[in-house]
């Protein structure tokens, strides 16, 4: 007997892996927002006393 | 490939009823459990005397629940076995047999290590080490020591579900203060009356599984008794916070009428026999336990409340 798309195993796959990666694409979302608002605000800039030091 | 191939595969070789759908490896988190890990810790981050980048507050938010989310999963790896006795825990993915015991403790300490990093990464490193010390407390000072071991099991152990407000707050100042403390101590203080009367009404429950809760160890007449006792502090500690940094006239009016509801209940309960308990199918415990979950509830929501009004010069006593 062939494969029937509508299986209900593969309906449960579809859920599990579009799942995972609308998990990682939010994720990926996260990181770069994070990473933006870090740099705007200069939280991984060198102290000042440091630049003087060089 | 046929269906019979997909009969056979790995997953029912052994023994799994279905193979898991995305909802069930969520579910493992205790998404119920995470809704008042969000919701206590948000509170935290707000009511803290510093303005917080909105992203890197979601951020904080985010990932301090996937950490109480992941605490879930290892508890849900370790305590399979009794899940699968208890009738409130049977449906759980694990003792449905959707997902394995091996999976949870991946997904457990994969999301441990990665909700901790990435709070370190957002917030500070404080925050990030309260976070995997709270992780450690749930899942293995309360999971694998103090829930099968002694009585006080709920009241020791509450401390973990209480940590969130105090992450919260260090993810936005980078160091303790009393308030934190006393939004744990909220948290700290319902537990033993929120869990006893669950206890009372599940009956069996945790008898059958083995689990030496305190209607188990010293019977029900002792629980009802401790519920009161137990209820009477938290009132006198509820109340008293008011007066603190993070209370105000909202706060001590939502206290003083949900206080009294509270102790009302606690009186009925210790006042009750078992008799009468049976009589109405434990109406009086089920709705105290109802209303326990809208007490810290508003709790918070009152503490939420006089710091958003605060900047408007409403919040407060000042």
């Amino acid at each position: 007997m062939s494969l029937r798309k509508s299986h209900e195993l593969h309906e449960r796959r579809f859920s599990r892996n579009l799942g995972v990666a609308l998990t990682l694409a939010a994720f990926i979302v996260i990181i770069f927002g994070l990473t933006v608002v870090k740099v705007t605000r200069g939280d991984f800039e060198p102290p000042r006393g440091a630049e003087v030091q060089n | 490939m046929s269906d019979a191939s997909i009969n056979a595969s790995p997953a029912r070789k052994k023994g799994r009823v279905d193979e898991a759908s995305f909802g069930d490896y969520f579910a493992l988190l205790k998404p119920r459990v995470m809704s008042l890990v969000v919701f206590t810790a948000l509170v935290g981050l707000v009511a803290a005397p510093v303005t917080v980048h909105p992203v890197i507050g979601f951020c904080a938010i985010l990932f301090i629940a996937i950490g109480g989310g992941a605490s879930g999963a290892l508890n849900m790896w370790w305590d399979a076995d009794i899940d699968r006795v208890m009738k409130r825990t049977k449906g759980r993915p694990i003792p449905t047999g959707k997902v394995e015991e091996g999976e949870a403790l991946a997904i457990g300490l994969a999301l441990s290590g990665l909700s901790v990093i990435m709070l370190a990464l957002a917030t500070n490193i404080f925050a990030g080490a309260f976070l995997a010390f709270t992780i450690f407390f749930y899942a293995v000072v309360y999971t694998m020591w103090l829930k099968r071991s002694t009585p006080q099991n709920i009241v020791i152990g509450g401390a973990a579900g209480a940590f969130p407000p105090v992450i919260g707050w260090i993810a936005a100042t980078g160091s303790m203060a009393v308030e934190p403390w006393l939004m744990f101590a909220l948290t700290f203080m319902w537990t033993p009356p929120h869990f006893w009367a669950l206890a009372l009404f599940m009956r069996s429950d945790y008898d059958d599984a083995g689990v030496p809760m305190l209607t188990v160890t010293h019977g029900r007449r002792a629980t009802r008794v401790h519920i009161l006792v137990y209820t009477a502090l938290l009132a006198i500690f509820a109340v008293g916070t008011s007066f603190s940094g993070v209370g105000g006239p909202i706060y001590l009016t939502v206290s003083l009428v949900l206080n009294a509801l509270f102790l009302r209940g606690a009186w009925t309960i210790s006042r009750r026999d078992e008799d009468d308990a049976e009589a109405d199918n434990f109406k009086v415990e089920r709705g105290f336990f109802k209303l326990s979950l809208l007490y810290l509830f508003l709790h918070f929501g009152a503490i939420l409340a006089e710091a958003l009004l605060k900047p408007y010069g409403l919040g407060g006593w000042s």
